[in-house]
């Protein structure tokens, strides 16, 4: 219970720090910019979802794959990539994951199995069974864990990839994080009959439906569908129903949005819980405090670091492109 | 086909088609290096035109994958796979297919290396054959190479003869970049002769026929139509150049300028559509370059049509290119 407390509230400040530093961002969605932001462009944060992510990534391993979705800081530091040069990305700094060239819709740690978030939705599904292909292809002892939306299950992808790994039997666990939302449209009157898990339900993946906001339900479920999968069962789906606290960038107030239902969101915080279960565990206030100082001073310190670190050349921009016919740029 | 004799003593040289070049070729590569796998839909009985004929009985169909016909899920699983340390042959059946996996291609496979900051690479080649496809109307005789061109990350391949659908089907394979490789649809059976030892490298054209009156460039089908113009001008005393560019990015410009610079006069053909093709980007960059005159043919701006009348529209003709030639020579 420590290590997902832990998690989570390191997920939450640095969101929280990301997101302080996304104002005066550029967003179709939001104000313009006015140059003072330090994290530019699109910032896509998963508040109130971090349970999910928390949760499901503690029972993966180094070798392990994931791929990710635009919300994707929680699943990146879950999957155990590193705080600070994650900041650096989003600062689009040289010393980021991607030195700069991907950004927070971009964030990737290959170096832990953290195959990328990205900008198109349900895009990651495919690149999942293709993953999970090559493990079973090659006999390894790994798993590829693929992270998508509610909208994700109304483009094709969603249903190939699902066919796919079903028809191959694959090492690969879909979560669906069911945050309600679609961009600025509510998934609900957009999607026919009950969702993800049926849809999985009739292709033939066992499926499970647990309280997203609920760490230990869904660390318990994944824990259940992980084995599954990694002892050769098949593909295995699990819809965690949760909410999206903020809006669908960072600089986005959510204005569409009847209040009534973020204050109910709001009263199913994952941390909260989380939090009053760790204290029936441990009572002492103070243990608690000290690990979420811990996940504050982590993220004051990769600020700082973050911008002190240079920018990278323009060269860079002519660099990993391809390497047949480098340097016929123009 | 004006094939160059093979080096005295080589007793390499056989007689294959087209198709069967290509076989061979993916047979070769799969035999040296085990992280080679074919997938698509079809590849196990050979392919739809012959292409992966007898691999899947010599490798498996652990190896050689047949696929459900889900192209979004094909090509996205060979970008997962690539990921993953495979290399997959991908295939897509037609190009006009293959825009069912156009976001897996386009926003995945050609930007992954770059957008992650080069912490992967995407080495697959996916077969994506263009041009008229007799009688088989609008959606299966489309020849796009241009739009794929246009794409940084992408290397792209047009082979017209069966000794470099060999070479360079070898060539993509091991380049360990994403290659757009397009075979021509009518071009299967065509034989020539094939020495497998012979390496021919992305990104060089080759100079079908020495001429310094006039310069043909072309690629695919259309560079065999050029021979035949070729001929017809000899014929009432023009020497024509004839340069095959095989490879379309990136493309040999020292080749194509060279030949311009002495001619002074360069016409480029393709039977894809004129308006917006890549024989624009040849023309204009070598105007630019070397001052010479140019001309283009391609397909007008419609689509291709069913009876033989109206098709016969779409294509470019040897009597077509004469007239051109001639007319740049007044």
């Amino acid at each position: 219970m420590t290590g997902l407390y832990r998690m989570m509230v390191r997920i939450r400040a640095f969101e929280n720090a990301a997101e302080a530093a996304s104002q005066g961002g550029v967003s179709a969605y939001g104000k313009a910019a006015d140059g003072t932001a330090r994290v530019r462009g699109p910032l896509h944060l998963s508040t109130g979802q971090e349970a999910v992510p928390a949760g499901a990534c503690a029972h993966l391993r180094r070798e392990d794959y994931l791929t990710s979705t635009h919300r994707g800081h929680g699943h990146t530091l879950a999957k155990g990539a590193d705080l600070g040069r994650m900041m650096g990305e989003l600062f689009g700094r040289a010393t980021g994951f991607n030195g700069g060239k991907g950004g927070s819709m971009h964030i990737a740690d290959f170096s832990v199995g953290m195959l990328g978030a990205n900008g198109v939705v349900a895009a990651g599904l495919p690149i999942a069974v293709g993953a999970a292909h090559a493990q079973k292809l090659q006999g390894r002892d790994a798993i590829t864990v693929c992270f998508f939306g509610d909208g994700a299950i109304n483009r094709g992808p969603f249903l190939e990839a699902l066919n796919w790994a079903g028809a191959y039997r694959l090492p690969v666990l879909f979560v669906c994080e069911d945050n309600r939302w679609s961009a600025t449209t509510a998934s609900g009157p957009m999607t026919s009959g009950p969702g993800a898990s049926a849809r999985a339900h009739s292709l033939g993946l066992p499926t499970l439906q647990v309280d997203g906001n609920d760490v230990q339900a869904v660390h318990e479920a994944a824990g259940r569908l992980v084995a599954e999968v990694r002892g050769g069962a098949g593909p295995r789906l699990l819809q965690a129903l949760t909410y999206r606290v903020k809006g669908h960038v960072s600089v986005d107030l959510a204005g569409y949005r009847d209040p009534a239902e973020l204050q109910a969101a709001l009263q199913t915080d994952p941390i909260a819980r989380a939090r009053r279960r760790c204290l029936a565990l441990e009572p002492d206030e103070r243990v608690w405090n000290a690990i979420d100082a811990q996940a504050e001073q982590e993220v004051a310190a990769a600020l700082a670091a973050a911008e002190a670190a240079p920018w990278p050349t323009a060269d860079q921009a002519f660099t990993d492109v391809q390497t047949t016919g480098a340097g016929q740029w123009h | 086909m004006a094939l160059k004799p093979s080096p005295a003593g080589d007793t390499a040289l056989r007689t294959l088609s087209y198709a069967q070049a290509a076989a061979l070729a993916v047979q070769r590569e799969m035999e040296a290096d085990t992280h080679v796998v074919v997938l698509g839909e079809d590849v196990g009985r050979g392919g739809i035109f012959g292409q992966y004929q007898g691999l899947q009985q010599r490798f498996g169909a652990q190896r050689v994958i047949d696929t459900p016909i889900s192209e979004a899920a094909i090509m996205g699983a060979g970008v997962g796979m690539a990921l993953a340390g495979l290399r997959p042959v991908v295939e897509m059946r037609v190009v006009d297919f293959a825009l069912c996996g156009l976001d897996e291609l386009v926003n995945q496979a050609a930007k992954n290396r770059f957008m992650f900051g080069g912490q992967g690479r995407v080495p697959l080649v996916a077969r994506l054959p263009i041009g008229i496809w007799d009688s088989s109307a609008a959606q299966h005789s489309q020849s796009l190479e241009a739009w794929f061109a246009h794409l940084p990350g992408l290397t792209v391949v047009c082979p017209s003869t069966a000794q470099d659908n060999h070479s360079l089907l070898r060539a993509a394979l091991q380049c360990g970049d994403p290659v757009v490789y397009m075979e021509h649809k009518t071009l299967w059976g065509q034989p020539g002769e094939v020495d497998e030892s012979l390496a021919v490298p992305l990104g060089r054209a080759a100079v079908r026929r020495e001429g310094g009156d006039l310069t043909l460039v072309s690629w695919s089908r259309q560079a065999l139509v050029c021979e035949e113009a070729c001929a017809q001008l000899a014929r009432q005393g023009i020497h024509a150049g004839l340069i095959d560019l095989r490879t379309l990015w990136p493309w040999d410009r020292e080749t194509v300028l060279g030949a311009c610079a002495r001619s002074g006069r360069l016409l480029v053909v393709h039977e894809a559509v004129q308006a917006a093709g890549f024989g624009a980007e040849i023309a204009a960059s070598a105007a630019e370059a070397t001052g010479c005159r140019v001309r283009r043919l391609g397909a007008p701006r419609i689509p291709v049509g069913y009876a033989p009348v109206l098709e016969a529209q779409s294509r470019v003709s040897a009597d077509q290119i004469v007239a051109t030639a001639r007319e740049m020579l007044a």
